[in-house]
């Protein structure tokens, strides 16, 4: 804005001495090039200044425009970290308050250069580039919060990543200076390299009262657990270096050890191992006679051969990362980028975000004592484990390593977690690979439970106006001993259902509800109605089973209560020349759904289906009127991972799925049309749930020679 | 024209201006970034490759302020002692090579021991770790019981700190582990045992964060003395109902202490108590002069304290209280978790029980003592699919750990098990997951993928072959004997990946060419000792997750076999099999008792046919006390129902039956092959007699019963016999 300041000031000398004429022409030409200014102006700065209103950007605050700020000699100093503080001793719990996000808010200091009273700055650095990396990913994450009032979190401009480029007391100083600092209540750190010589300390050593301190490094002396963050020392190679992903499996060298600065005890005792063990090891070390400087970083030698870091590390199995002068390596960060398994060589060391994470499944963690005997451990884990270890450091490496973004957040993220525990993100969350969480299940049922058999169930029969069907499948059900409670959906609209005198007397409770539409989801509706844990659905032309059969299934259903067991069973198959599923209802061997117009499921699968079905299905099988039984299959599959069950043998049911109408056009019609909705159900799953088994549940003593009166469910099987 | 040539200039003039200035925009926007990539050279981690190599010329002393990691190991091991041990500081690892083993120190006479400390006692001396050599020991437990150290509790005793000095091996407390439930008293509860701990473990209840040294000492539940010794009460959930069909969202009900350490959460419960769905009730009485203290609500409280049954609010309710008291733990987190009540921790600081293994945000809401006033909504805000999670875990919790004291205790030796062999230790889907960490030996793996419990949750399948073996007593007299083709018919399967025979039998091994010749590899093993359990032991030989366990006169087609691997597949966790057995409990007898007959539910699948896990192999050679394998080996008799307990025990569901019954066990004993123990007439009573001792190993019984057995789909079906797949299975 400079330019146009200059010109301005310089045009009423010029316009006095002029005529009109030409004082109109300036005039004009002035403002012409003054709106031009302007306009330029505008369009250079305008999108900036929508990105920055709320955002912590550095272009807005870079450090020379940071106000200056002096630190009097005398200006107070934080007391050490106190050892004892926990979460509900030294954080005030009350500024995060009670949100339905269950989401902390993070305040961010605006930027400021701290200088001693003869103007020396207090860091060497200033702002590392990875802590702006740091401050920029946390102000565009939804914990950023620009009031300053309403944050539970707050985070210095100060960087403190690297302690040997800070003056310890002054940048003490400077934390007691922030306006929030109250004694460090709530504020949060971040360290990566910890202590400085001769004995180098595994916690920051700049005093700072109650804060938080998220420390790569940290021991299980210092790190005061449920409070501090042990994070990982971020290697800058993360983001130089590409390495692609590799295929688990064996590699060329067993282990590998790549770091430079190893003690030469550790040294000697590595090379011990090698001699024993030749090949299979591989001990690298700086070469000697690469100039110092950038490239240096990413050579190492053997035995005057050189070799590209970090891209050897994918060519072994294993990856010593030992102690250093410090517990944190960041040659952790590049082994893991590697997929190569960490043997962690680091006694009383707090492993990354050990919190959250489960080190077991990724890495090999050997007492320092043990070194000798490291190759004689790692050759005791089978291939299979070490080749999912291996995608499991790649996939810690992707998930909490990469960058700064990543570490800071899931910093923010565990202590999330810590004030609304409620709310945490779970074991599985943060330690299954993408493909792991594809491909697993966790049965919301899952405690090996057999229910009393006493409760009983509850049948539900879905009708529209076949009365004297209806009426008949009521007479046959109430025959079932541990029949429950009997509910008719009545679906029909136009039509009320037939007074109540006229219903059959049965022994148990019937009760009739009346649906808004008519809809098939309203089979599957979790009604008030229902209290007994088993449901069995029935449509209201099944009268073929008898009260045997019916009874042997709710017994199959106890024992398998997170599954559907039904009667007729479904299978779907692989039309490998139309290249999409097909449904099938042939006599088949094999069985990969139930029916529903003849099934015992759990009430919770009702709930699932009316309000946690995924996608548009719901709607879908409303709109087409059919499916709503492979529509659950889907469900309960998906959820469970288990296959249905199908008991008793194949009867001569009335085809179930075409009402009433007979005819071969009809039934080709009806299986294209359950063919498509296999297809759509997959597609919207993403995957295909269902799983085939060749097996049926039959009574034990089912058709053996043993007299009939004697076997509990005599009556089965019967056409 | 000289205005004309001025004008011209002055515009030629303003637009070179404008240029420049546009310019000058461009070189801000260049100026801006050198300054990031200026940034480079301060990276933070400029220094940090420079380790042990430090710069000579700044600092020349470096090198011998530096010492060697070993110096440095002693130098840790001398600082962090007492207050701030650890396992590498204060735990001698070398007394562990051997194994992890526990010794007890002999009791003196005159020594009183509570209830609870001699179920403890008896629980080590009963498990697989006990020694009774204390130069083989790694871990040592005192005679002494330091269970209560409550000064005013009758329990106290005296003379506990000199009964340590004196002995031979205390050492400092090094690889000695205490048992404490109470610690300090009225007024303040400090966790002052009243003696030097030194660096020994402390297994404690009701530890604070504070005190707690991670990763060392071990938060234990509170018990009480009534707590069983072994099996212990089941969970009360039998139902898993959603929403849960129960009355109120949240009780509590409990002393109020009106002042001292601790009593202002319960002192404040009432704020959120209302009468409806939130039942928290508080009582002012207790101790003696309660009265002295009493404050205006009392009354009222006492008065609606007595209107509820604890007991009926705990069935009743969703959720369960469990604020802290004058200590941190309390009874009724163990009652609430039982009661699959979900407890609502209020208990800052409270270190809580095994949580270096359990993930308790899985199994309870993690509340805090300041935010009372929250509970309420949180409580609500919990969905249904949590609620029946979160019930459901502490069932499993419940049952895994927590029961009886047998439990409880295990789980601690366990845990520093895991500690001592590290890289042989349990991960934490092992703890946390069914069947618990008590059931899963990390030294078989600690691999997850190669149990047979956790293929959901890790998303894969067990591998699509087995292993068959076959167990042979007598000898092989022809090539028509059944063994031959047994071995015939299990080698065409084509999920048959070998076959292996255990030659139990003292007749020396017949020549290889005796046997049939197979497709698949045929091993024989002679065994060492030649025992009933044996043909258990987990040979290095199979590798594949599934076994066939046979009996040299099991007598199976190629079709049977195939369906129940099928079969197997889908429950890889059971056992899957052709004959079954039941049991039943003779009340007239009072005792369990086992029969063959034909009957309408089963509850064992005999293992001379069934298919199951690798791991059980694992499990029943290492898992089942010597003293019952031996009794087993010297009847040659119930192994089978034995591993039928176990799998049950670790599972808790029925085995499965496949195929109708055959008559071939029953024939088999008629055509009188005299060594068949089949025929033995004690042979029945002895299996008897295995019931019972088994149940009292575990504490309960574990059978279930089955109703139903699986066919293949198309069994007995009136349909063309060419469309069926399992077309032998038809013939009997």
């Amino acid at each position: 804005m400079c330019a146009s300041g200059k010109y301005s000031s310089r045009g009423p000398a010029l316009i006095p001495r002029m005529k009109t004429r030409h004082r109109i022409y300036y005039i004009t030409l002035f403002s012409v090039v003054l709106l031009g200014l302007i306009a330029t102006g505008m369009f250079q700065f305008w999108p900036h200044s929508i990105e920055s209103t709320a955002d912590w950007t550095l272009d807005k605050r870079s450090v020379h425009d940071a106000p200056l700020v002096r630190l009097p000699v005398s200006s107070p100093i934080p007391e050490r970290g106190d050892l004892s503080c926990r979460m509900h001793t030294c954080f005030d719990v009350y500024r995060c308050g009670y949100n339905p996000k269950n989401r902390i808010k993070v305040y961010i200091y605006p930027l400021q250069r701290f200088v001693d009273e003869v103007g020396v700055p207090i860091s060497s650095t200033g702002l590392s580039r990875e802590y702006n990396d740091l401050l920029s990913a946390i102000s565009d994450s939804d914990f950023y919060t620009d009031d300053v009032t309403r944050a539970c979190l707050f985070v210095p401009s100060i960087d403190v990543l690297n302690q040997n480029s800070l003056r310890i007391r002054e940048t003490a100083q400077a934390l007691a200076m922030l306006p929030r600092w109250d004694k460090g209540m709530n504020h949060l750190l971040f360290n990566m390299l910890p202590g400085g010589p001769p004995d180098y300390n595994t916690a920051l050593d700049v005093p700072r009262d109650r804060a938080l301190l998220a420390g790569g490094g940290f021991s299980t002396w210092t790190y005061r657990q449920g409070y501090d963050v042990s994070i990982p020392v971020y290697s800058p190679l993360s983001a130089d270096v590409e390495l692609p992903e590799r295929q688990p499996g064996p590699r060329r060298y067993f282990i590998l050890s790549s770091q430079t600065a190893i003690h030469r005890e550790y040294r000697a005792e590595l090379e011990r191992l090698k001699e024993e063990n030749g090949e299979a090891l591989l001990l690298l070390d700086k070469c000697s006679n690469l100039s110092q400087g950038a490239a240096s970083a990413r050579k190492r030698c053997y035995k005057g051969q050189v070799y590209d870091y970090p891209q050897i590390l994918q060519e072994s199995s294993f990856c010593v990362v030992l102690r250093g002068a410090r517990l944190g390596q960041a040659a952790l960060s590049d082994v893991l980028q590697a997929g190569c398994v960490p043997v962690i060589l680091a006694d009383s060391y707090i492993l990354p975000f050990s919190e959250v994470l489960d080190w077991k499944r990724a890495s090999v963690v050997i007492p320092e004592e043990k070194l000798s005997e490291m190759y004689t451990i790692l050759k005791s884990i089978p291939h299979r484990q070490v080749e999912e270890m291996q995608r499991q450091a790649r996939w810690f490496w992707e998930a909490y390593f990469s960058s700064m973004k990543a570490i800071g957040l899931t910093t923010l993220q565990i202590i999330n977690d810590r004030i609304y525990p409620y709310a945490s993100r779970t074991y599985e969350q943060w330690n299954n690979p993408p493909v792991v969480k594809w491909s697993s299940v966790n049965s919301p049922l899952f405690l090996p439970l057999i229910p009393p058999r006493a409760p009983g169930f509850t049948a539900v029969v879905l009708t529209y106006d076949r009365i004297e069907s209806l009426f008949r499948v009521i007479t046959e059900i109430s025959k079932v001993p541990s029949l429950a409670k009997l509910l008719v959906v009545w679906n029909n609209q136009n039509k009320s259902p037939p007074e109540e005198s006229l219903w059959p007397k049965i022994a148990v409770p019937l009760k009739v509800v009346r649906t808004k539409e008519n809809k098939l989801s309203n089979r599957f509706f979790p009604y008030d109605e229902i209290e007994t844990e088993a449901v069995l659905a029935i449509d209201d032309d099944i009268i073929m089973l008898t009260s045997d059969e019916l009874q042997f299934g709710y017994e199959v259903w106890r024992e398998f209560p997170d599954r559907l067991v039904g009667y007729p069973g479904r299978l779907h198959l692989w039309d490998h020349e139309m290249g999409k599923w097909k449904y099938e209802s042939e006599w088949t061997n094999e069985v990969s759904m139930v029916l529903t117009g003849a099934a015992f499921y759990h009430k919770y699968f009702n709930y699932l289906y009316t309000y946690k079905m995924p996608g548009d299905i719901k709607s879908w099988v409303d709109a087409h009127m059919n499916c709503e039984d492979i529509a659950m299959n889907f469900l309960v599959a998906n959820i469970t991972g288990k296959a249905p069950i199908k008991v008793t043998p194949r009867k001569k049911f009335k085809c179930p799925e075409c009402t009433a109408i007979d005819g071969l056009s009809l039934d080709q019609t009806h299986m294209v049309e359950r063919s498509e909705c296999i297809n759509k159900f997959a597609s919207v799953f993403g995957t295909m749930p269902l799983k085939v088994v060749e097996h049926r549940a039959d009574p034990v003593l089912y058709k053996d020679d043993f007299p009939e009166k004697l076997k509990s469910f005599p009556n089965i099987g019967s056409l | 024209m000289q205005a004309k040539k001025r004008y011209l200039l002055v515009s030629v003039g303003a637009g070179l201006v404008f240029l420049v200035y546009l310019w000058g925009l461009h070189i801000g926007e260049f100026q801006q970034q050198p300054y990031q990539y200026h940034q480079q050279e301060y990276q933070y981690y400029h220094h940090s490759q420079d380790l042990y190599q430090p710069r000579p010329q700044l600092h020349p002393r470096l090198h011998h302020q530096h010492t060697s990691p070993r110096e440095r190991r002693a130098i840790c091991d001398n600082i962090y002692k007492n207050r701030r041990c650890r396992m590498e500081t204060c735990f001698d690892f070398s007394r562990c090579q051997s194994g992890f083993r526990v010794y007890i120190y002999p009791p003196q006479r005159g020594d009183e021991i509570s209830e609870s400390y001699q179920k403890i006692l008896s629980v080590i001396e009963e498990s697989r770790f006990h020694t009774t050599d204390p130069s083989r020991a790694c871990l040592f437990v005192l005679a002494v019981d330091t269970l209560d150290r409550d000064q005013l509790s009758a329990q106290y005793i005296q003379n506990v700190r000199s009964r340590i000095q004196n002995l031979p091996t205390w050492n400092d407390g090094r690889n000695h582990l205490i048992f404490n439930l109470y610690s300090g008293t009225w007024p303040d509860y400090t966790e002052d045992l009243g003696f030097e701990v030194g660096q020994a473990m402390l297994a404690k209840a009701s530890v604070d964060v504070v005190n707690f040294r991670p990763n060392f000492d071990i938060s234990i539940p509170l018990f009480s003395k009534d707590h069983p010794l072994k099996g212990g009460g089941k969970g009360y959930l039998t139902l898993n109902d959603v929403p849960p069909s129960r009355k109120y969202l949240l009780v509590f009900k409990g002393k109020r202490y009106l002042t001292g350490i601790g009593s202002e959460t319960r002192n404040a419960l009432y704020h959120i108590h209302n009468g409806e769905d939130i039942i928290l009730l508080t009582t002012c009485k207790h101790g003696k002069d309660w009265e002295k203290h009493k404050d205006s609500r009392c009354d009222r409280d006492n008065e609606e304290y007595a209107k509820y049954d604890y007991q009926e609010l705990l069935h009743n309710s969703t959720f369960c209280l469990v604020p802290r008291g004058r200590r941190l733990g309390s009874f009724r987190f163990l009652e609430a978790l039982q009661a699959a009540c979900i407890p609502v921790l209020l208990s800052n600081g409270w270190e809580l029980p095994f949580s270096e293994v359990i993930d308790w945000r899985k199994a309870a809401i993690i509340g805090d003592e300041r935010l009372l006033l929250q509970v309420p909504s949180i409580t609500r805000s919990v969905d249904r699919g949590r609620i029946l999670a979160l019930r459901q875990q502490t069932q499993f919790l419940w049952d895994a750990y927590f029961s009886s004291v047998a439990k409880i205790v295990l789980t601690t030796l366990e845990i520093i098990q895991d500690r001592v062999h590290s890289h042989v230790s349990r991960n934490q889907l092992m703890w946390n997951s069914l069947p618990g960490g008590l059931y899963v030996l990390p030294e078989f793996s600690t691999d997850p993928a190669v149990f047979p419990f956790y293929y959901a949750a890790l998303g894969k399948l067990p591998s699509q072959q087995f292993t068959a073996v076959i167990h042979m007593v007598t000898p092989l007299q022809s090539q028509v004997c059944p063994v031959v083709k047994l071995i015939i018919a299990v080698a065409r399967s084509k999920f048959c990946a070998q076959i292996v025979v255990l030659w139990n039998c003292d007749k020396p091994l017949p020549p290889r060419n005796k046997w049939p010749s197979t497709s698949v590899p045929l091993t024989v093993i002679e065994g060492q000792t030649k025992t009933m359990s044996s043909r258990f032991f987990p040979h290095d030989v199979i590798l594949t997750d599934a076994i066939l366990s046979l009996d040299e006169d099991s007598v199976l087609s190629t079709n049977e076999v195939d369906f129940a691997f099928i079969v197997w597949q889908s429950f890889p966790e059971r056992i899957v099999g052709y004959p079954a057995r039941s049991h039943y409990w003779d009340s007239s007898r009072s005792r369990w008792a086992y029969t063959s007959k034909w009957t309408n539910d089963y509850s064992m699948v005999l293992t001379g046919a069934a298919f199951y896990h690798r791991y059980y192999h694992y499990l029943y050679t290492y898992y089942v006390p010597a003293s019952l394998l031996t009794m087993v080996d010297r009847m040659a008799n119930c192994e089978d129902i034995l591993m039928n307990f176990l799998v049950s025990a670790v599972t808790k569901q029925p085995p499965i039956k496949v195929t109708q019954k055959k008559q071939y066990k029953e024939t088999m004993m008629t055509q009188g092959s005299k060594a068949s123990r089949w025929a033995d007439p004690d042979h029945f009573a002895q299996r008897q007699t295995c019931m019972n001792a088994f149940s009292h190993w575990l504490g309960f019984m574990p059978l279930v019963h089955s109703q139903m057995r699986l066919d293949p789909v198309l069994f007995r079906d009136q349909v063309s016999i060419l469309r069926k797949k399992y077309r032998d299975i038809e013939r009997l």
